[in-house]
């Protein structure tokens, strides 16, 4: 039987090596507020076009309507996702997979183990594939899924991608039950903490600044102005005059996109879009990222030869 | 003969489709074995949560050869004509015979083709069938190109005659077919050989997968019902949700949990649909009090603690998921104490189609509606009116936004919290009803005044602003609701002018501030440029209520059509009766058409069918010759045979019988008398011949005929009677 982490970050760690062992690049978290780590462009990008991929990541993620002051034992605005693409997928992912949670502590002769239909959609990046939430014992503890489009693109050879829900996953595995008593280091270490004493004071001002604060004119600016710099990124002509060389600017453009989607979600959780005008937003994200997929297809880490 | 054995093995797939899976696949390998001349005993189709499985015993060990014969072109024919028709045979000219024919000598192609053995066949119909197999969606993954519910990995596939089995050889984008399957995937990994069906199905057992749905399903449901009447508990039934569980394990591990008592007082229907939704686990009542205090749950392994760890698992998340449930209960209670005020107010924040505003602006709609319908149905108009008032309340409320199945139930659950009466309680549970054909109709009065005024709203609405169904889009359900007003009006024996309610519900629907502004736009527009037929469309546009009623009337008559014919009630005689005066009575639409239905189905009305479209016939083309319309003035004294003046007398007969009938709505009276002249119609045409010689008795009889025709048409539109 596997032994039992016994911090959140040995989790993290454990995953790490575990992937690491697997063949993944361990990347880092991508440099900008994103809503989940399928937006990092290792993920959303690199699923596209030809070659070969193979990535494992943390990824700091924020949904700002999901801010309860540090109060409530399992919903947070910020929170980690460990995502894992690999692309093709291979044909043993399931049971890579199944390592992972043996290597995390989750042995599975104690419990069940359970691949429960869920197709993923993401409106905002127009993208879907097919697979399950997968359950331990009743919870939700990974999303599993076949890339089939991203940005409006099919995706050829399809990528697998793993997403784990750090929290939720190490909570159960180290048996907590309010997300703040969580041990984040090492209990016995000499400064020993908790999630709380890392978050807590976190969750509590960007609650306040998210709900009650965020000055939404700028906001909107912001994601007028992000829409904006996207088009104008990829309008520009593939052939650099200063270098002589192609070079489109398929990542700074996503850049763009990232930050519109995050301006969107702020001002989601301002209460200042109503229902709907939430769909004409989520159509301008959806557009940008199509945008930004038909650039990437024209790189060479696109699958674009000359 | 070989039986045939067929296992597609892949990652999981979702319960919901299992069932349907398993029969496709017999389905589409047993057609294709017999359309290429392989017939079999029997066929069998199984699912799991990983493979389908078909067994088909007793198949031909190979197909028949076939000879087939085909006349081709004379001899001496153009060789154009002979290669043409070598083509179309698929043979050479070498393989043609010349025979004599009546015309001289001609070629005949004798096409033969030889049997082939049954691993060919099976091959080639079993990858045709996963390549084009009907799943309601399907994926790529890895490099491939095949598509599948989930990831397909292997395909057994054997044929076990008397010497033994062998594999039929199949290769589907790499994926090589083989004797092997595997087992359970926790609990018995490794891969094995089987060699026929009785052997899969044992092995698989000893692998601790239970291939069969039904073994699975009844044996998780005697186990649930075994361990909770140990306790004096039993199992609330839930066929569906036993189903899907069956198609969530391969090896059912039955394993009964506590549900703290600290939500015991949460309604049994939150907690059910709570553990259902987002857990799928039975719910388990204590027999005497019908509390709810346990639950079922169904894990796919056994574990060396017997499961206690996966059950401690299982009750830490429906802990989570109640106290979100009780959470959400307190909340609303608060609301729903004080009388429901803060949500009737938050409804008009909510849209319910931007052109047909608010759910605010349609509860003041349907309110008015059913203030005008209650005293049709017997309800009290205030009652009925706050009945409308807060039937959406439910709608604004914590619980309802999460689980939106239970809107309704838990409408009327407040609205008795509210101190509201029981009739308005029980109507905004019921005014949703009736759902679907098979759905009980409300009886209560104000539940039909409300649910009348609902579905009436909805449905004018629809038509103002010109979103109807239109062949098999129907977004806004707008069928089921014109389905459910026939329901409730037939039901419950209504009698109303459907077409004067229609007018006030699309009159409340035009009131509505969008067609208000709507027309003042396009009034201001007709203006500034002096455009008087603009203004004249914009009024037709907007206040279009007699032609959006008269639309709207044909919609319910076509549904009528499709719900009377469910009845056994011909199209035709409906058509009968909706050309009619009243036909908006749909009552009495109804009670005319199954008059009609009755009397047609008698000889006498069978035969006066017939006579009435002749003398109509007759009629029809000599006032079209004559260019005149006779309807007026037939004569006895004219008369020149008995059987001309029985008719005279028949006709009088019936029509002193069938006027008073008609106007006291007794239909079964005036049609057994329209039918009685059958007789005396049948006589005369078999004596008399209408185009006499003599013009003023071939006038007389035809306006004879025109006495027929007025007296039948009276009774019902006979010429749209097929036959």
């Amino acid at each position: 039987m596997a032994d039992k982490p016994r911090s959140f970050q040995e989790i993290i760690l454990r995953l790490q090596n575990y992937w690491a062992a697997n063949g993944c690049a361990i990347l880092q978290p991508y440099d900008m507020e994103v809503g989940a780590g399928t937006f990092h462009p290792a993920t959303t990008l690199r699923a596209l076009g030809n070659k070969p991929w193979a990535a494992a990541y943390v990824q700091p993620s924020r949904r700002p309507t999901d801010g309860r002051y540090g109060e409530n034992p399992n919903r947070l605005q910020h929170y980690y996702q460990y995502q894992v693409i690999i692309k093709p997928s291979p044909t043993d992912l399931q049971a890579l997979y199944l390592g992972s949670l043996e290597a995390i502590g989750i042995d599975a002769s104690m419990h069940d183990l359970r691949f429960v239909e869920d197709d993923w959609e993401s409106p905002t990046l127009g993208a879907w594939g097919l697979g399950w939430e997968v359950w331990c014992d009743g919870m939700e503890v990974s999303q599993f899924t076949y890339f089939q489009q991203v940005g409006g693109h099919d995706c050829k050879p399809v990528s697998g991608e793993l997403t784990y829900g750090l929290e939720r996953l190490a909570m159960y595995v180290l048996e907590c039950d309010h997300v703040m008593d969580m041990p984040f280091n090492d209990p016995d270490a000499v400064t020993a903490m908790t999630y709380g004493d890392v978050f807590l004071q976190t969750e509590q001002e960007y609650a306040r600044w998210n709900f009650d604060v965020a000055d939404t004119d700028t906001l909107l600016q912001h994601f007028k102005d992000a829409e904006a710099e996207c088009g104008r990124i990829l309008a520009m002509p593939a052939d650099d005059p200063k270098t002589g060389r192609r070079i489109i600017m398929a990542h700074p453009a996503y850049d763009q996109c990232i930050k519109a989607s995050h301006v969107f979600n702020l001002l989601d959780a301002r209460g200042v879009i109503s229902v709907t005008e939430r769909q004409a937003y989520i159509g301008r994200v959806r557009t940008l990222a199509k945008a930004c997929a038909d650039a990437f297809v024209q790189t060479t880490a696109g699958g674009f030869s000359a | 003969m070989p039986d045939l054995l067929i296992e597609l093995f892949s990652e999981e797939i979702p319960a919901r489709m299992q069932g349907k899976a398993a029969s496709d696949l017999q389905k589409l390998v047993t057609d294709g074995l017999v359309e290429a001349g392989l017939t079999y005993k029997s066929a069998a189709a199984f699912s799991t949560p990983r493979r389908l499985t078909l067994s088909v015993e007793d198949l031909l060990a190979e197909s028949k050869p076939v000879r087939e014969e085909r006349k081709g072109p004379k001899v001496g024919a153009p060789d154009q004509a002979i290669d043409g028709f070598l083509r179309g045979a698929g043979v050479t000219r070498d393989d043609l015979e010349i025979r004599d024919d009546k015309k001289g000598q001609v070629y005949f192609a004798v096409i033969k083709k030889p049997g082939r053995m049954a691993a060919d066949i099976i091959a080639e119909i079993l990858e045709k069938s996963i390549r084009n197999f009907p799943w309601p969606k399907s994926m790529r993954w890895g490099t491939g190109t095949l598509k599948w519910v989930r990831p397909l990995h292997s395909v057994l596939c054997i044929l076990t005659g008397e010497a033994g089995a062998e594999v039929v050889p199949l290769d589907i984008d790499g994926i090589t077919s083989g004797n092997t399957t595997r087992g359970h995937r926790f609990l018995s990994p490794d891969v094995f050989s089987v060699t026929s069906f009785e052997d899969y199905e044992a092995k698989l057992k000893r692998a601790h997968v239970m291939l069969r749905a039904d073994e699975r399903a009844d044996m998780i449901w005697n186990d649930a019902t075994n361990q909770a009447f140990a306790l004096g508990l039993e199992v609330v039934e839930d066929r569906g949700l036993l189903t899907e569980v069956a198609g969530l394990v391969e090896w059912p591990v039955v394993l009964l949990g506590q549900i703290d008592p600290s939500f015991y007082e949460l309604p049994d229907e939150v907690l059910q649909t709570s553990m259902k939704e987002h857990q799928k686990f039975f719910s388990v009542r204590n027999a005497k009090t019908g509390q709810i205090e346990r639950f079922v749950t169904v894990a796919n392994t056994v574990t060396a603690d017997n499961g206690a760890t996966i059950l401690k698992g299982n009750q830490k998340v429906l802990f989570a998921r109640l106290s979100d449930a009780q959470f959400f209960w307190e909340n609303d209670l608060r609301i729903a104490n004080a009388g429901m005020q803060p949500w009737l107010d938050s409804l008009s924040n909510v849209t319910f189609h931007n052109k047909l505003g608010t759910q605010k602006d349609r509860i003041d709609r349907i309110v008015a509606l059913a203030s005008e319908i209650a005293p049709l149905v017997g309800a009290d108009v205030a009652e009925a009116a706050e009945a409308a008032r807060v039937a959406k309340a439910d709608l604004s409320s914590e619980m309802v936004y999460e689980f939106p199945e239970l809107q309704g139930l838990m409408g009327r659950k407040y609205a008795s919290k509210a101190g509201l009466s029981d009739a308005i309680a029980a109507a905004a549970q019921e005014h949703y009803s009736p759902l679907g054909p098979s759905d009980d109709v409300p009886t209560a009065p104000v539940s039909v005044a409300v649910s009348l005024a609902d579905k009436l709203d909805t449905l004018t609405g629809f038509w103002t602003i010109d979103e109807k169904p239109t062949g098999s889009k129907d977004p806004f359900a707008l069928r089921r609701a014109a389905l459910g007003v026939i329901r409730l009006i037939l039901e419950n024996d209504i009698k109303t002018e459907l077409k004067a309610e229609l007018r006030q519900a699309i009159k409340e629907n035009a009131g509505a501030a969008y067609f208000q502004e709507a027309l003042k736009e396009d009034l201001a527009f007709a203006a500034t440029q002096g455009l008087e037929f603009y203004r004249q469309e914009a009024f037709k546009t907007y206040n279009n209520d007699l032609a959006v009623s008269e639309d709207l009337l044909s919609f319910f008559h076509d549904r009528l059509k499709v719900y009377l014919k469910d009845q056994g009630i011909r199209h035709d005689i409906i058509d009968a009766c909706i050309a009619m005066e009243g036909s908006d009575d749909l009552t009495l639409l109804v009670k005319r058409a199954k008059a009609l239905a009755a009397t047609l189905a008698t000889d006498d009305g069978e035969n006066l069918i017939q006579g009435f479209k002749r003398a109509n016939n007759i009629l029809t083309k000599e006032e079209a010759k004559d260019g005149v319309e006779y309807s007026y003035g037939a004569d006895p004294k004219h008369a020149q045979h008995d059987s001309e003046r029985a008719l005279f007398v028949a006709l009088d007969e019936a029509d002193k019988v069938i006027a008073p009938a008609m106007a006291a709505q007794d239909f079964g009276t005036a049609m057994t008398a329209m039918a009685a002249l059958r007789g005396p119609i049948d006589a005369f045409f078999t004596d008399v011949q209408v185009n006499a010689d003599q013009q003023v008795v071939r006038r007389n009889r035809l306006n004879l005929l025109s006495r027929i025709r007025k007296t039948c048409l009276g009774v019902a539109d006979l010429t749209r009677i097929d036959g």
